[in-house]
């Protein structure tokens, strides 16, 4: 399960990596987009994988049968925000390409 | 502090955010409404900031915790007030009003929702100046980021989306290495409290505290992003000087937010323990890059914005040096500089728009070599009516005079007291009384090569825009374009006068700050309200 889960985010990482540095702006944005799934898992995964877990505290439980609910919080939060921000730099990413005819980062028209 | 003006702790966060929604419902055609409320609102953060500051006083044990939904301090999120966010509210606050008023003349005008946008980067940065937990510092950064997107764009034109585009990318890279790091350092830690974290972290086992270790670093990644460190500062000058004037002038604040995370978080987490001193070298050779870098690009530029965004690059390299070595008496000196260069570099931005409204597509080809950046084609913005200005080539003559001044480090303003009370200290004349080190004196050689620098660009900048225009044209100023900038430099001059009780106040404040019990048992300390019976 971990072994999984960490290459999943590494697989993500690496190609979002890749991604972002491409000079179209809609590799960017996918790279990023990757990223932040890689990020999402990363933080979910501190809390330590369990399954079949609740996060809630009754009477009677262990703390060891017990999920993290923190970071189940945080992910939450950056889920959304980078939702939002994502599609804040699609808006931009059209504008871009409106202004400038090209979805090149700099917008360089490089067509031959 | 007791009663209901406990609560004025977090009045910064509330007021822009009421202001902000409210805006957000009125027609973009009733201008004068708009402006007025954010006038207003802004006006009433000043005051705020001014009370909290006075409450404050720089004086250990004058520190507040305010509970956020009342709940105990480990557990929910705390707003702490110490000597450094009081001052550092009153400056963003200060800042703030000079680059609404500038904006009134015309800029607001150019686009939709300015005054929303302006309200909700106020409550970002507010917030995150008085956040006392590392999560809820990355929702504030958010807040401020993203109205801050919308700033940077405010205007539109190729130029500005261009420069945006690679803003918002390299934001959201940072937002995510701030992720993985908060998240490191809750793994490793166990909580996101940042008083909490200084407890915790000297006591923390050895395997821990490295992955800790490397959860912070990435963390200061992010904030050294904002703050503009080489080698991550190049999206830096292209953003700031593609910025409309009065977005420029309130960005100014935005980079020294970096600066702030990154003393607040070495002085509270890394002075004692195994960890203590963890990235001080870092801060002082990446500091040192980026002084050499700035003041070289500082030399290099021909266009005024290029000019003032290298400034900011030499003001952050000089700070983050000075947070490098992490020394008492050198550390209150950068905080008088942190002051005197953010209202400097926000007075530049903004007179550089009014100095450059004179120069014609003729004055421009002047500058042979300037930037692709800076010779692109601007689209005038719609023309404001007020009262003009009288003597303008005179005002604005005398107000970039000031400007290199203060840039440099002359007397008889604020940089010249700044910079004497840093290099001082360095030297060991202050109160300290040891031989510097080598690395102190290479710094206080790059402090003082950097004034040179300055003044060299400055005095050559002044010469073409002034004395060797061509055409001569008068720019038509406006009094409340000019009234800001005056304001700003006005308030540096007030710092030389008064220098002996801000000196003071910045010492007492590095006091505080260097014994991180203080703030611990501020955010221990903070009593629960009762809860009233039969309430609700």
């Amino acid at each position: 399960m971990e072994l999984i889960l960490s290459i999943a985010i590494g697989v993500m990482t690496a190609c979002g990596v890749w991604l972002i540095l491409r000079p179209r702006t809609y590799q960017v944005i996918i790279g990023l987009s990757l990223l932040s799934y890689a990020v999402n898992l990363f933080i979910f995964g501190v809390g330590g994988v369990k399954t079949n877990v609740p996060p809630l505290l009754g009477d009677g439980t262990v703390t060891r049968a017990l999920a993290d609910p923190v970071p189940q919080a945080l992910v939450l939060t950056a889920i959304v925000i980078g939702f939002a921000t994502t599609a804040l730099f699609l808006v931009v990413l059209l504008a871009s390409r409106g202004l400038t005819g090209t979805d090149h980062v700099d917008g360089r028209s490089d067509r031959k | 502090m007791t009663g209901w003006s406990h609560h004025l702790i977090i009045a910064p966060i509330l007021v822009p955010l009421i202001a902000g929604a409210l805006l957000v419902f009125i027609d973009e055609r009733s201008r004068t409404l708009k402006a007025l409320i954010s006038l207003a609102a802004t006006l009433l953060l000043v005051g705020i900031a001014l009370v909290l500051f006075r409450a404050e006083g720089g004086s250990p044990g004058q520190e507040r915790a305010y509970l956020l939904g009342n709940w105990s301090a480990p557990f929910g999120v705390v707003l702490v007030l110490d000597g450094l966010s009081a001052l550092m509210l009153l400056l963003t606050s200060i800042v703030a009003v000079a680059a609404l008023i500038f904006s009134l003349a015309r800029w607001h005008a150019v686009g939709a929702h300015f005054h929303t946008m302006f309200q909700l980067l106020l409550m970002g940065v507010n917030g995150a100046f008085l956040t006392g937990d590392l999560f809820n510092l990355f929702v504030f950064f958010e807040v401020m980021l993203a109205a801050s997107y919308g700033l940077l764009l405010h205007g539109s034109g190729p130029l500005r989306v261009k420069a945006g585009l690679h803003y918002i990318a390299v934001n959201l890279a940072a937002a995510l290495l701030f992720l993985i790091g908060v998240s490191l350092i809750y793994g490793t830690a166990g909580t996101l409290n940042m008083a909490d974290l200084a407890m915790r972290i000297p006591e923390m086992s050895a395997d821990r505290r490295m992955l800790m270790q490397a959860g912070a670093g990435v963390l200061g990644i992010a904030f050294l992003i904002k703050a503009g460190m080489w080698p991550l500062c190049f999206w830096l000058p292209t953003a700031y000087s593609a910025a409309s004037a009065p977005v420029a002038g309130i960005f100014a604040i935005l980079s020294k937010l970096g600066i702030y995370v990154i003393l607040r978080l070495t002085m509270l987490l890394f002075s004692v323990g195994p960890s203590a001193g963890f990235g001080a070298t870092v801060l002082l050779y990446g500091g040192m890059a980026t002084l050499i870098f700035g003041t070289v690009g500082v030399l290099a530029s021909q266009a005024l914005g290029r000019l003032a965004g290298f400034s900011v690059l030499v003001s952050s390299g000089t700070l983050l040096m000075v947070i490098g070595i992490n020394d008492g008496s050198i550390s209150s000196g950068a905080l008088m500089y942190l002051v005197s260069s953010t209202l400097t570099i926000s007075a530049f931005f903004m007179l550089i728009e009014l100095v450059e409204r004179g120069q014609d597509a003729g004055a421009s080809v002047l500058a042979v070599t300037m930037e692709a950046y800076g010779d692109a084609e601007e689209k005038e913005p719609v023309e404001g009516d007020g009262v003009s200005m009288p003597g303008t080539m005179a005002m604005l003559g005398i107000c970039f005079a000031a400007c290199g001044i203060l840039l440099a480090g002359l007397p008889p303003l604020s940089g010249f007291v700044a910079k004497f009370a840093m290099l001082s200290a360095m030297m060991g004349t202050g109160a300290i009384g040891i031989p510097p080190s080598a690395a102190v004196w290479t710094l206080i050689l790059l402090v003082i090569l950097s004034g040179i620098a300055a003044l060299i660009a400055m005095t050559r900048a002044g010469i073409r825009t002034f004395w060797s225009s061509i055409e001569g044209t008068v720019p038509r100023v406006l009094v409340i374009e000019i009234v800001p900038v005056m304001g700003l430099l006005a308030l540096t001059l007030a710092l030389t006068i008064w220098a002996g009780p801000v000196m003071q106040y910045m010492d007492a404040t590095i006091r505080t700050l260097s014994d991180p019990n203080v703030y611990v048992d501020a955010v221990r300390n903070a009593v629960v309200a009762p809860v009233k019976a039969g309430g609700l």
